[in-house]
């Protein structure tokens, strides 16, 4: 077990150090940062002059390498071009609000649809399976802004229950978080569903029922468990599209995390502050993923054993 | 015989809804066990074996699955009368079952000591501590080396004998009255075999429980069983002690059973050597034609036999042993049609 965790810490640096050159390439790529950081009018010996400055006259490997090593070896990913203090500490501030966001939607998303998801199977065919399978088709047929607005118009605007925009209370929390679980939570639940119904078909679950064992031991103790692992493994995978779906989350809800911040540094061409935060999120998604496998294997001793 | 029946199937008929029609996987069937001995269930794949055990267990596939009449004698009680959760109560405990497939039977994530204590836990309402201690007493008394590590290891790491004695064992926790071992030991090599046949004898011995047997082997029934069941397509069509069919089978289908084994069992020393298969194949068992169901693969078949399915007619030997024969052949020596199925 200590070797797997440690094979694959191994290969989740790696991931992250080619993710972070990509990246790097491709915002150059996009735009000249010098272009955008001055203002339209600058002339060509100013633009000319800056580029020395900041060292973006060098090759792009050199720019490259100078990056990395800075952010190796001393944990310096340089300064915000716009905010003018080091880009980690604007990350640090913006980190726990994201955080905060994601755990709560995958909270949310897995309790309802694990059990969701275990009725619609030992149910099969019955009404709250049908209604849950027209549910899912339908969150999964909707784009997320698009319910994030229609939450703030029928909640925040119509109702008056629940705030819209910011992350000063509890209560701010809830539409953004119901917003992004209900990205995760058609999947999630359709994925319980198959599991459980592939896992009741199996030979062992008649030798529980031989055994005596009653109905809701049988779905919990001796089905969940093993339908639980494609879940797992699945919900790791599912970070990165969580962290996409924070960009819009955030966005719509001027939640003050890191996908609006990434927002907001593209369009201003702050580029170090994207590059970090582009390194910090395929870091979460290699974590989630290291983390979702590790469950499983505590789980299934088969993987355990690989 | 004056023992007391522990088991008492009489005219059980189960059904499966199928996309192609209605499935009358077992018609008809009447079997009696007696206390402390063990009734061989004999016959080709897709005969209704593995249902009857089902039906008998209450473990049938559902919704498609259902006992559509007759009953089933446990202990004195009809357990097709019964609410599940009773049969939940007496699965386990009075009665138990090991299936046909010891490697896909045991739960992947459990250890196995973790799944046999769950047998205490459900029926003794034991703690978890208490009921690894017996699995572990009761892998012991199975004969399993080092049990004391045994409970610590999941199926994966176990062999195919390995897992059929744990399911042994599981089946054995609360020292069933009943165990029914549907083909126990067919998916498993020769030596193995013989080892988990002798197990389960051992077993017997010790607990006086009674057995139903299902197997397509004659030769494990020869071994194991005191009174023999044969089936075709859903029906029985003959029953009797083992020894008395050994020595006269009486119904075509059984003689043909015999002829195709190489090398018979040694409870039977006449009949021919040469190795016979029986033509044909088990006919589809919905609209099932008129008639004898063996009649379009037995080679004594005559007019009656495509027109009428003949009953079990019980033919009395010079023991007195009751002997039950569905077979036309069989109405001339037979004194009256049985009407309750053979006694086993
Ligand atoms: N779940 C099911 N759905 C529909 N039909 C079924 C189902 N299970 C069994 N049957 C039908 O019942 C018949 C008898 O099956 P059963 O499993 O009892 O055979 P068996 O005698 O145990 O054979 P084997 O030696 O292969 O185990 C089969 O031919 C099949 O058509
Ligand atoms: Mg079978």
């Amino acid at each position: 077990m200590k070797t797997f965790i440690i094979k694959r810490l191994i290969q989740a640096l790696a991931v992250c150090l080619v993710i972070s050159m990509i990246s790097f390439f491709l915002l150059f790529l996009n735009a000249d940062p010098a272009l955008v950081l001055l203002p339209p009018e600058a002339e060509v010996e100013d633009i000319a002059a800056f580029k020395k400055q900041m060292g973006f006259d060098r090759p792009i490997i050199v720019q490259y390498l100078d990056f990395i090593g800075k952010v190796i070896f001393h944990a310096d990913f340089g300064n915000s071009f716009v905010a003018k203090v080091p880009t980690l500490k604007l990350l640090a501030e913006r980190v726990p609000a994201t955080l905060k966001l994601t755990a709560s939607a995958v909270l949310i998303a897995n309790l309802i649809a694990i059990p969701l998801g275990i009725l619609a199977a030992v149910r099969r065919y019955s009404l709250l399976d049908n209604l849950s399978t027209l549910i899912a088709l339908m969150g999964q047929a909707m784009p997320l802004y698009w319910l994030g607005i229609m939450l703030i118009i029928v909640f925040g605007v119509w109702l008056g229950w629940l705030p819209i925009s910011g992350s000063q209370t509890l209560p701010h929390l809830i539409l953004p978080a119901v917003t992004l679980a209900a990205y995760l939570l058609p999947a999630n639940m359709r994925l319980v569903r198959s599991g459980m119904l592939d896992v009741l078909n199996q030979d062992y679950i008649r030798t529980a029922r031989a055994k005596g064992a009653g109905e809701i031991r049988v779905f919990i103790v001796h089905a969940f468990k093993n339908a639980a692992i494609p879940l797992v493994i699945i919900t790791g995978l599912q970070f990165s599209i969580l962290l996409g779906g924070t960009v819009v989350t955030e966005t719509v809800f001027a939640w003050p995390g890191l996908g609006r911040l990434a927002v907001n540094s593209i369009l201003m061409g702050d580029y170090p502050v994207v590059q970090a935060i582009v390194i910090f999120f395929s870091l979460c998604v290699v974590i989630g993923n290291l983390l979702a496998d590790i469950l499983a294997a505590f789980i299934d001793p088969r993987i355990r054993q690989e | 015989m004056n023992s007391s029946k522990i088991l008492e199937i009489t005219e059980l008929t189960t059904c499966f809804d199928t996309p192609e029609g209605l499935v009358r996987a077992v018609d008809g069937v009447s079997l009696v066990i007696e206390s402390g001995r063990t009734l061989g269930v004999l016959g080709e794949s897709g005969c209704g074996k593995s249902v009857t055990a089902l039906s008998v267990m209450g473990l049938l596939p559902k919704p498609q699955g259902r006992i559509s009449s007759g009953s089933i004698y446990f202990q004195g009680k009809d357990l097709v009368r019964k609410s599940p959760r009773t049969l939940r109560a007496l699965r386990g405990s009075e009665m138990a079952m090991i299936f046909q497939e010891p490697m896909t039977s045991l739960n992947p994530v459990y250890t196995v000591g973790e799944q046999i204590a769950e047998a205490f836990t459900i029926h003794e309402h034991l703690p978890k501590k208490l009921g690894l201690q017996k699995a572990r007493e009761t892998l012991f008394q199975v004969g399993i080396p080092s049990p004391e590590q045994r409970i610590h290891e999941y199926p994966h790491q176990l062999s195919g004998g390995m897992r059929q004695r744990i399911m042994i064992a599981m089946a054995m926790a609360c020292r069933p009255k009943l165990l029914i071992a549907d083909e126990p030991s067919t998916a498993l090599d020769v030596t193995i075999q013989a080892q988990i046949l002798d197990l389960m004898l051992n077993l017997q011995e010790e607990t006086g429980m009674s057995i139903m047997m299902i197997t397509h082997d004659l030769g494990v029934v020869a071994e194991m069983s005191d009174h023999l069941a044969v089936m075709y397509a859903g029906k029985v069509v003959e029953c009797a002690p083992v020894d008395v069919i050994f020595n006269a089978p009486g119904h075509p289908y059984t003689l043909g059973l015999m002829r195709s084994i190489p090398r018979p069992g040694r409870k039977f020393s006449s009949g021919k050597q040469a190795l016979a298969e029986i033509p044909g194949i088990v006919p589809g068992l919905i609209d099932p034609p008129p008639g004898c169901l063996f009649a379009p693969r037995c080679d004594r078949a005559f007019e009656r036999c495509r027109l009428e399915m003949p009953p079990l007619f019980n033919l009395k030997d010079q023991s007195g042993s009751s002997h039950g024969v569905r077979c036309w052949l069989a109405e001339s020596m037979a004194q009256q049609p049985a009407t309750q199925g053979g006694r086993t």
